[in-house]
């Protein structure tokens, strides 16, 4: 990792040398009491006054509905188009959060075990994400109990700490972030010695101990504790589409005629439909099973299964639920 | 040469439909790519991705023995959107498969033993490939019988290789439906397929069985099975969870740290144990 100082006009120039090569730069911005990841054109249009946009930055290499391929349908012979890397545009996300880029690291292992999946590859290896390290934290954060931290680096490509002189620290982690650099050097100063990161960084006010959570769930299955905890849930799904590290989705036909598409599209394991079999049948019938495989596909199955948690402790389930379910505090009244 | 993607399907060519049941099918698919269908291999066990283009995907076992090459089948019913739409399709057209997907049964570690299936109604199919594969290599086991149930004799499947497989000596099969689901000419056994299981008692020495149902034949089954002395470890079945992606990603057929899709769908009742029943 190289550390270098970046200067308030240092950052304006390196943002539209960002643009000037025709990447597409997906920023935090402003809409009404919402903000969220879009592309920008402008340095001015990204946001600063938030703690969490209200939707994580996963879009940019999971897209809420995506075109696995085309098929077309002529004269009885069928052909199909299938997906093409090309399409994909270099991209950079602009200050994404810390609990956003570690994020990425499950989504990667989901879409990279066993079956490398093309897409999901191809949108990685074609996005750079540049963090900006937490500044603020509010009561939904807490990173720092699922291993996580407002300066973690674990994801990133590149990590700058702002500092009150409108410029930042910069943190190179990776050759993509480099490459990044490179494209405006000259902006580049110096690291500062002086200053330390950690001074900057948001203190989260929530911090809770996993393992003992984790240990409790190994044998709370049958616990009745499911269904009081879900009882106001609405199956909405509202929380698996925020989250940074769900991945479950749907895939779906697009037909038009003698011509489609076949997508693939956000699903979320508290949907009744999602595991329902064409016979009726469905195991998970009720939503206390659906909140169920919700907390433990996240905090028992995946550390299980893959070595990692599948939270990041973003906050924004519980930020977005439309009936206050906090995961926070859900988890914790686990070994209450 | 850039990987595949694991979505995109295999255009395969009906080249036989088969009418099983009512509402059933078997179609018998061709690769319209020769180097495609040359480059392909499976195991029993395995499943696919089956597609009616705009209508969407559907899962399937792979019903064909892979002991026999140059063509897949599956066997399906009509009851979905999917399933309507492939059952509209006919001789000559073009639908998609991905696959073989999921683990398989370990056929080369059942050499030298015998083997007993138990399978009701549409759940026969995923044992076929099994049965045909053992069939074919029948040198490789002792005995085999074969307990298969419907709910009347129209709904028995495979009617054609139930008689071949009831006419070979080296194959004990039992046939069965349930208590008024038989004809005037029906000559197999009356009762559901636990019953008839315990009735026609197979020795568990040395013994295979695997089983393939619906949840509820399952549920009774399995007791029998541990009645009559066969152990957890000998006992197989295929779990039949939902599925889309088939490759262990879309997240629908998680039960427990697994996905029947990728570490399945094939278990043994051993294995079963570690996960819960409700999930499946």
């Amino acid at each position: 990792m190289e550390k270098r100082y970046i200067s308030k006009e240092g950052l304006s120039r390196w943002f539209k040398a960002l643009l000037a090569g025709g990447k597409r730069v997906y920023a935090p911005v402003r809409n009404n009491d919402k903000v969220d990841f879009k592309p920008v054109r402008s340095l001015d249009e990204v946001a600063d006054d938030y703690v969490q946009t209200t939707q994580s930055a996963k879009s940019t290499v999971f897209p809420r509905a995506e075109v696995l391929f085309s098929y077309q349908k002529e004269n009885g012979i069928t052909t199909l188009n299938d997906f093409d890397p090309a399409t994909v545009p270099e991209t950079v996300v602009w200050k994404i959060h810390p609990c956003d880029a570690v994020g990425f690291i499950p989504l990667s292992q989901i879409f990279n075990e066993g079956y490398e999946d093309i897409l999901y590859k191809t949108h990685l290896e074609k996005t750079t994400l540049v963090s900006f390290s937490c500044s603020h934290a509010d009561s939904f954060c807490f990173c720092t109990s699922v291993q996580g931290g407002p300066g973690e680096t674990t994801g990133s490509d590149i990590q700058l700490t702002s500092l009150p002189d409108g410029g930042a620290l910069v943190e190179i982690l990776t050759p993509k972030g480099e490459a990044l650099v490179q494209l405006s050097a000259e902006s580049f100063e110096a690291p500062k010695e002086d200053e330390d990161k950690a001074q900057y960084l948001a203190d989260v006010p929530i911090y809770f101990q996993l393992d003992e959570i984790r240990n409790k769930l190994k044998d709370a299955f049958n616990s009745d504790i499911w269904k009081k905890q879900s009882e106001r849930c609405l199956g909405c799904g509202a929380c698996a589409f925020v989250c940074p590290t769900c991945a479950c989705f749907d895939i779906q036909e697009n037909p038009k005629g003698s011509q489609g598409q076949r997508i693939r599209c956000w699903d979320s394991c508290g949907f009744s439909l999602f595991t329902q079999h064409t016979s009726g049948h469905n195991p998970r019938a009720v939503q206390s099973q659906r909140w169920r495989q919700r907390i433990l596909h996240k905090f028992s199955y995946m550390p299980d299964r893959i070595n990692i948690f599948g939270c990041t402790g973003c906050g924004r389930c519980s930020r977005a639920c439309p009936v206050d379910m906090n995961i926070r505090e859900h988890l914790t009244s686990l070994v209450k | 040469m850039e990987k595949p993607n694991i979505y995109l399907p295999y255009l395969m060519k009906i080249a036989k439909i088969t009418e099983e049941a009512p509402g059933v099918k078997t179609f018998q698919l061709h690769f319209q790519d020769p180097e495609a269908e040359k480059a392909f291999t499976f195991k029993a066990g395995q499943f696919g991705e089956y597609s009616d283009f705009g209508e969407g995907e559907s899962t399937f076992c792979i019903a064909s023995s892979p002991t026999r090459k140059g063509y897949i089948e599956c066997t399906f019913r009509a009851a979905g959107r999917v399933t309507s739409g492939l059952a509209s399709l006919e001789e000559g057209q073009t639908m998609g498969f991905r696959g073989p997907f999921g683990n398989t049964f370990p056929m080369d570690e059942w050499k030298g033993k015998n083997l007993v299936f138990v399978a009701g109604g549409i759940a026969l199919p995923p044992m076929r490939c099994v049965i045909c594969n053992a069939l074919d290599t029948r040198e490789n086991f002792k005995d085999i019988t074969i307990v298969y149930g419907a709910k009347s004799v129209d709904d028995l499947v495979y009617k054609d290789e139930l008689k071949e497989w009831g006419e070979r000596p080296d194959v004990n099969l039992v046939a069965t439906v349930d208590p008024g689901g038989e004809t005037p000419d029906w000559k197999g056994e009356i009762g559901f397929v636990p019953t008839v299981l315990e009735k026609a008692a197979p020795s568990p020495e040395n013994t295979i069985a695997i089983v393939c149902g619906p949840p509820i034949m399952i549920k009774f089954t399995f007791p029998v099975l541990e009645k009559l002395g066969f152990k957890d470890e000998n006992i197989y079945t295929t779990l039949e969870n939902r599925m889309k992606c088939g490759v262990g990603k879309c997240g629908r057929c998680n039960v427990g740290k697994l996905y029947v899709c990728k570490d399945g769908p094939v278990f043994t009742k051993a294995q079963l144990r570690d996960i819960p029943a409700e999930e499946y």
